[in-house]
């Protein structure tokens, strides 16, 4: 094992999905910019869209909508909890996304004009722009990056970042989990775009790699920028989402809704207006499942033959595709029975809800030269192409950003101690293993986190996980895909913790079934009516604190501020 | 790497055809592009193994092999 230094302008941390945007990017605003992506798996297939997307699930095209009415529908389906200004610095570019992605080669669904096809599955607007060609989404980006010449390195998960000694961004420090080398990366700015904490909850099935976001998302990100003193923000509002049980992938009536899909109780009928996920819609999902009239399924039963065949022809070829082996090894066939659903694990993810670190219009977190882009920054309900479009923000501003800043200092002894921190499992030849660590912690965020939240319950998940940190201690790794496992242990602990936290620091119930709480069951706008921000504070403990929502740009009147709270269907013989 | 963790009582749920798998004409791609990184190539015998139960069961290694030779199923678990 060696430890290698490496030297770079731009270090993006993370291929996925906004990793590759912020490079090309960055490349094509300053060519000299000598830019490093990253990526703990292989760029080629790595996060959330190693196998595509089978949907564009906010596209703001013209003629459709307008950036005005996206924004709306974001606050709104948030609860107000939002920074418009971010919201809409995606919703004005997002157009301009999808054509060059278009001219790119993505394909995305059309009409016989030529127009794209959009879909209404939001409550109020159509925003939703199929891809049933999706799955070689990966394949066309990295042709672009080897178009502009991108240097890539696989197999690094990145650990802790490196701050100078005015707290700017100066790098950060990685393992490569095949050759178990120390990696010391100097940087003048530095993008995170490390995904969703996706390994937070233990999924229904036990399966520890069984999650909803790719594994490889561990919550990296979230902890790294605590840890370098930058703001996260809504770490209580959680990511739920309702899935195929035991599958647990989307279901999808984002694809299966334009199709005449829809989501019905065991009754076989609807009880909920908009399957859109939003919390209020979790909040309906999770009542129904838990009811009389539970469980909850996919129905497409009534639709024709090359309908369904349609269907399965985007659904089990695109961003999933193994769901219909999952259905053909339970015997279940969309012609005739309906799909049995379930709620995933909790996680945290700014793409599906509103939990990540803190940023403003440009992508900045409160680091300065530090940036955040993708599932792990808090621009709510951003999806994929949020994801692309932060990606170029962050790119945008960070070659400016460069341009008059000089390497900062980086600190030996902070990379010692990370050196120290990392390696120390390896040493040990008796303790505990990573994986056992892993899954008892997992559990417990269940046992304790899963919403609805309860005071009590949260204060024992606390000391569990406090028990757990001293387990950390203990961990043993045979080899460096094990140390690599063993860092990732520590970050779901990091999360864990201050999701615990953050939900016990907000006294009031939002977002639906995100943070329900039974002692606090009640919306309480008056003193609730903000974002909650943590960050570590001088003694190293969390800081907790409430960040006033900026006025909108975007107003909202009393009808449009109500109306995702009135997403069930109200019916008698559903109420009985 | 070291740790070969397949064995009889761990249901793969990666499959290789080791009749049609081109590991010993250099072949790397399934271990190169699986996102949680549990495919080796056993030094011992020659065959590409999965090293961890860990899957996400997603498919990059059956989609990219270039003779087909890999067969996804899902996990035992979740089956």
């Amino acid at each position: 094992m060696q430890t290698r230094d490496i030297e770079t302008d731009f270090l993006i941390i993370g291929g996925g999905t906004a990793g590759p945007l912020a490079a090309i990017r960055a490349k094509q605003k300053a060519p000299g910019t000598r830019i490093l992506l990253l990526d703990k798996a292989n760029v080629k297939r790595s996060g959330a869209i190693a196998e595509g997307m089978d949907s564009a699930n906010n596209a703001v095209i013209p003629g459709f909508a307008t950036p005005e009415q996206y924004v709306k529908e974001i606050t709104i389906a948030n609860d107000g909890i939002v920074n418009q200004a971010t919201i809409n610095a995606y919703a004005v570019r997002s157009f301009d996304m999808i054509r060059e992605l278009d001219e790119w080669g993505v394909k995305f669904e059309k009409d016989g004009t030529g127009d794209y096809a959009v879909k209404k599955v939001h409550h109020l607007g159509a925003y939703v722009l199929p891809m049933p060609e999706g799955g070689s989404l990966k394949k066309v980006l990295f042709k672009q990056l080897r178009k502009f010449g991108i240097p890539i390195e696989n197999r690094l998960t990145v650990t802790r970042l490196l701050t100078g000694p005015d707290g700017r961004a100066a790098g950060a420090v990685a393992i490569d989990s095949r050759s178990g080398d120390f990696v010391v990366i100097r940087a003048r700015a530095v993008l995170l775009a490390t995904g969703a904490a996706g390994r937070l909850g233990l999924p229904a099935s036990g399966y520890l790699f069984g999650t909803y976001e790719n594994p490889t998302n561990a919550g990296d990100g979230y902890s790294m920028a605590y840890h370098a003193g930058a703001e996260l923000s809504g770490l209580e509002c959680f990511q739920i989402n309702p899935l195929i049980k035991d599958y647990n992938g989307p279901a999808c009536a984002y694809v299966t809704g334009p199709f005449g899909g829809y989501t019905v109780n065991a009754k076989g009928e609807r009880f909920i207006k908009s399957d859109y996920w939003s919390g209020q819609m979790m909040f309906e999902f999770w009542r129904e499942l838990e009811s009389g009239n539970g469980p909850v399924f996919l129905k497409l039963d009534h639709l024709a033959e090359e309908t369904v065949r349609k269907i399965e022809d985007v659904l089990h070829i695109t961003e999933r595709p193994t769901r219909g082996r999952f259905h053909a090894g339970r015997h279940t066939d969309y012609r005739r029975d309906l799909v049995e659903m379930h709620i995933s694990e909790i996680g945290l993810c700014g793409g599906h809800s509103a939990s990540g670190i803190w940023v403003d219009e440009h992508a900045r977190t409160t680091v300065p030269g530090l940036y955040a882009a993708g599932d792990v920054c808090n621009v709510a309900h951003n999806y994929m192409l949020g994801a692309m479009v932060y990606g170029e923000l962050a790119a945008e501003d960070a070659v400016d950003y460069i341009a008059d800043r000089e390497q900062a200092q980086i600190d030996d002894a902070a990379v010692e101690a990370e050196r120290q921190r990392l390696y120390a499992p390896l040493a040990l030849d008796k303790g505990l293993s990573p994986t056992q660590v892993e899954y008892k912690l997992r559990r417990m965020v269940n046992d304790y986190l899963q919403p609805p939240k309860v005071t009590t319950k949260m204060e024992i998940g606390l000391k569990r996980f406090v028990e757990i940190r001293a387990d950390i201690e203990r961990l043993v790794a045979r080899n460096p895909h094990e140390l690599m496992r063993a860092a990732e242990v520590r970050a779901i602990l990091d999360c864990a913790e201050l999701a615990a936290r953050a939900s016990l620091y907000r006294t009031e119930s939002r977002w639906g079934l995100y943070h329900y709480r039974t002692d606090y069951p009640r919306r309480d706008d008056k003193n609730w009516f903000a974002f909650v921000e943590v960050k570590k504070g001088a003694n190293g403990e969390p800081e907790f604190f409430k960040r006033p929502v900026p006025e909108y740009i975007y107003p909202l009147n009393e009808k449009e501020r109500q109306s995702y709270s009135d997403i069930r269907i109200e019916d008698d013989a559903l109420a009985a | 790497m070291s740790a070969i963790a397949q064995d009889a009582t761990t249901a793969a749920s990666i499959v290789v055809d080791y009749e049609k798998c081109i590991v010993a004409k250099g072949c790397r791609i399934c271990i190169d592009v699986c996102p949680t990184d549990i495919l080796v190539l056993d030094e011992s015998d020659g065959k590409i193994k999965m090293a961890y139960d860990e899957c996400w069961y997603c498919l990059p290694c059956e989609h990219d092999c270039p003779t087909k030779a890999i067969r996804v199923e899902i996990p035992y678990l979740l089956r």
